[in-house]
């Protein structure tokens, strides 16, 4: 019979770890649970009619609202959604139905990934130089372009991944039937991968929604109603970082309060879009 | 979250028409699309030259100096990459400590050790911590987290863990320990999703053979399943390394803005990012704007080098098929 | 045909007597004994049952055969010997397994003892992602103390054991996968009998590997049983006429006959076993 180690000890660190494992996970889901909380508490506070209807007041005046800022964050999101979507969807076609195997089309593929990794601020720093020396002033279309840049790659990578997930059968039976082949991605394509690329879409919008520092200094902030977008354009992100910076007490709490709009919509869009996508997975 | 090692693209025998065969129409989308995905590496290329183009004063004012120097005065016009590089990386590598390690032993309590429907809950509460935006963490960092930081853990650091340089000042609770802590909680989800994917690959009949021989759960994940999974854990590493350091919002609001490097993770300090963040509307001076430019391609070179290297590598990983 | 299948069959296990210049096989009188005694065992997948009260003895130092048609519960059979089964959440086993006497299906039994106990060899090679000489130091690692050069010389002796020292002596550092199927499999058997165990338990260990390295771990197999008692599941009948002491067939999840080797295949008593082995079904 060979020495034999210590079964106590083994199943000592081994009860050790998996009792570090379900702590962590806790831990994880605790930090979610705690932030959430926070955010969800604090923000309430602030909402009040005043909130979502006037425009900010002085620092320490007290009441006002957010209303320019929440709707500035709609504007520039749709903005930057009406740029990114048709050329990320184009890309993605192109990258299913024309080039697959290319050496262009792989080329494109590596650079969507590293696209997407490049850090947000990077990209503001871009559209500051392009969009907002020339002119001589922030805007809301800067902002909006920067917020373009971020989400085209994602839509460029989940377009090809939801299109290249359609049967080949179901193109090649199409163009059997001798329909240009534009008509077929169009229709045929598209409508079979509508809930996948809805969901692309959804998932970039939410990523871009809760964006900062891409704004920072193309879109900027203001006080007042958009007047246009070539302004520099009131929305809710930079808003919070503002406020949040300063001393002010009621300035912080408003901050909380579009902080909790900002993730309610984020969440929320995510969370459709899981949903939608696990629906389609059972479908398959 | 899409997995990252699981997409495969088809490769297609059919779409063999060359252009000249294409109708009008057709020729006009084919087109159409590709110049739409030619915008993608038209777009990085715009960015870099763009950077460059910025960054022209300072490059020629400080040459290769810039990324030495820890000098960062407006007011003299003299600016030094140093203590913003020094933040980046040392937040990064205390984010990569920290969220590693948990991620993997996350992934464990996920893939082996929870029932599926505990599993599927924590691993989508997990899932959502990445899609809570920067400055929710921000914000939960400032008025939250830091207060709790200096009123609780790092007195308690202090005490214990003193006779360290790295524990040592007052705590303030903002800081690079603030900003690193929630730097981990921002890749957490990052790092754990990849290896839940992983794990999940490791064949069961290895899984088995191990446990026949009488190894307890902890002795297969680690003599096994960690060592299986190995190749794929460094690129998650590689991707949760390149998030963290382009990470703006949430440690701008706790890292102290401060450019001065200090041995102790208690003092306030700067990432490039957060100082981008902070100070770039308030840079007058073309040579601070410039500096502040470059510090951003300084991010941009180093971004696109981790994230190339991470692809690069877990492709290998997908084409070599199984690991060794 | 049929009494060509039979005669196929009947013609293997004179050979062996033969040629191996082996002890004849074990007669009932004398058959050994018992190192596994299986009372009444169940079997359930969740709510769907697929071994119905097998009970059967195993016996020291041979090699039992398990046989029978794909499905027919071969492998969940000898997986609740060491209660790999365990591993996942919705199987379950009901009976008796007594291992040395001893009921490893009782709630106490530590599993990481039993598995140390009773070895198992899987159908395609699972080399683990190290060298050759972690792949069998690992069970020694795990359970003893041994290190160093002790350590050492107990890899070397039990790859000599196994045939496999001469061909890898000189690339010990080498990845286990780097071996070819039938090299893998041996090393597979290697490192389980490193810590000694009671049984081994081997399902379809051949099925994966090539005719020329089946013969080498068959004759391998014949060695083994001096030091192991062997449960082998197959689906071949002419691998269960060479090796085996003793045969089990299986179908459906019942036990439907077991003898020895030699009786099983010339004279069964069942109709099913011989329908089974002539061929009539597969």
């Amino acid at each position: 019979m060979m020495p034999q180690r210590s079964l106590r000890m083994r199943k000592t660190v081994d009860r050790a770890v998996k009792a570090i494992s379900a702590l962590s996970a806790l831990a994880g889901l605790g930090a979610l649970v705690w932030i959430l909380y926070t955010v969800v508490i604090r923000g309430f506070r602030s909402f009040n009619l005043a909130f979502f209807t006037q425009l900010p007041t002085p620092p320490g005046v007290g009441g006002g609202g957010l209303a320019n800022a929440i709707v500035g964050t709609l504007l520039i999101t749709v903005h930057a959604t009406l740029i990114a979507v048709p050329i990320g969807i184009g890309a993605g076609v192109y990258l299913a139905e024309f080039g697959r195997g290319t050496k262009i089309a792989k080329l494109v593929q590596f650079i969507t990934n590293v696209l997407i990794g490049v850090p947000s601020i990077i990209v503001g720093v871009f559209i500051y130089i392009l969009l907002v020396v020339p002119f001589h002033t922030f805007s809301g279309i800067a902002g909006a372009s920067s917020l373009a840049v971020i989400m085209l790659p994602v839509v460029v990578r989940t377009t090809e991944d939801m299109l290249t997930l359609v049967p080949d059968q179901l193109r090649e039976s199409a163009l059997a039937l001798g329909a240009p082949h534009w008509q077929v991605t169009l229709k045929v394509v598209f409508r079979s991968a509508q809930s996948g690329l809805i969901t692309g879409v959804l998932l970039a919008v939410a990523r871009v929604s809760g964006e900062t520092a891409p704004l920072l200094f193309t879109a900027l902030n203001s006080p007042y109603w958009l007047h246009s977008m070539k302004e520099p354009l009131a929305n809710l992100t930079v808003t919070i970082f503002n406020y949040a910076m300063s001393p002010y007490t009621d300035w912080q709490q408003k901050a909380w309060g579009a902080s909790l709009l900002i993730m309610f919509g984020v969440l929320a869009l995510t969370i459709t879009a899981r949903l939608l996508l696990r629906q389609r997975g059972e479908h398959q | 979250m899409s997995s990252w090692l699981t997409s495969e693209t088809i490769a297609i025998k059919s779409t063999s028409h060359t252009a000249a065969r294409l109708p009008g129409g057709d020729r006009l989308f084919r087109g159409l699309t590709l110049a739409a995905a030619l915008s993608v590496p038209l777009l990085m290329l715009g960015i870099l030259a763009t950077l460059i183009y910025g960054s022209r004063l300072s490059l020629r004012e400080f040459g290769f100096g810039f990324l030495t120097s820890l000098q960062w005065n407006p007011v003299t016009e003299k600016f030094g990459a140093l203590s913003s590089i020094y933040g980046t990386v040392v937040s990064t590598l205390l984010a990569l400590l920290i969220a590693v390690p948990m991620g993997l032993v996350i992934a464990l309590f996920l893939v082996e050790l929870a029932p599926p429907k505990v599993s599927a809950f924590f691993g989508g509460a997990i899932e959502l911590l990445a899609a809570v935006p920067s400055i929710i963490y921000g914000m939960w960092g400032l008025f939250v987290m830091a207060p709790w930081m200096a009123n609780h853990v790092q007195p308690w650091l202090g005490e214990s863990l003193g006779f360290l340089p790295l524990f040592q000042g007052p705590p303030m609770g903002i800081g690079i320990l603030t900003a690193g802590i929630i730097l981990a909680l921002m890749i957490l989800p990052y790092i754990s999703s990849v290896a839940r994917d992983v794990f999940g690959m490791v064949p069961t009949a290895l899984k088995e053979s191990a446990y026949g021989l009488g190894a307890t759960n902890w002795e297969v994940t680690r003599g096994v399943t960690l060592r299986y999974a190995l190749q794929g854990l460094v690129g998650a590493g590689f991707l949760g390394l390149g998030r963290a350091l382009g990470e703006t919002m949430a440690v701008t609001f706790v890292i102290g803005n401060n450019h001065r490097i200090s041995a102790s993770l208690f003092a306030a300090g700067n990432t490039i990012a957060s100082t981008l963040a902070n100070e770039f509307t308030e840079a007058s001076e073309p040579l601070y704007l410039s500096s502040l430019v470059e510090l951003g391609l300084a991010l941009f070179v180093i971004t696109v080098i981790f994230q190339t290297l991470a692809l690069l590598w877990l492709n290998r990983l997908k084409s070599s098929g199984s690991q060794r | 045909m049929i009494a060509a299948q039979e005669g196929a069959l009947t013609q293997i296990i004179n050979d062996r007597q033969t040629t191996t210049g082996a002890q004849p096989t074990a007669d009932l009188a004398t058959p050994g004994d018992v190192a596994i005694q299986v009372r009444n065992l169940n079997f359930f997948y969740g709510r769907h049952q697929v071994l119905f009260d097998n009970t059967i003895d195993i016996y020291r130092h041979r090699i039992t055969a398990i046989i029978g048609p794909s499905g027919c519960g071969k492998s969940t059979h000898i997986r609740a010997y060491n209660r790999i089964y365990e591993l996942y959440r919705d199987q379950r086993a009901a009976g008796e397994i007594l291992l040395s006497g001893e009921n490893v299906l009782a709630p106490g039994i530590d599993l990481t003892r039993l598995r140390a106990r009773v070895g198992m060899i899987f159908q395609r090679p699972t080399p683990f992602p190290m060298t050759i000489f972690d792949n069998i130091a690992y069970g020694l690692r795990v359970n003893t103390t041994i290190r160093g050069t002790e350590l050492a010389g107990r890899i070397e002796d039990t790859l000599k054991r196994v045939a496999l020292w001469d061909e890898v002596k000189d690339k010990l550092q080498e990845s286990g996968t780097a071996l070819s199927g039938g090299q893998q499999q041996r090393l597979c058997i290697a490192r389980a009998i490193a810590i000694q165990p009671e049984v081994l338990l081997m399902d379809e260990p051949c099925s994966a590997i090539d005719p020329i390295a089946t013969a080498h771990i068959e004759e391998l197999m014949l060695q083994l049983k001096e030091d192991y008692t062997i449960v082998l599941v197959t689906h071949s009948m002419q691998q269960a006429a060479r090796v085996s002491d003793f045969t089990a067939f299986f179908y459906m999840g019942k036990l439907v006959e077991f003898g020895l080797t030699k009786q099983l295949f010339t004279k069964p008593r069942n109709r099913q076993t011989e329908d089974y082995i002539t061929g009539r079904f597969g």
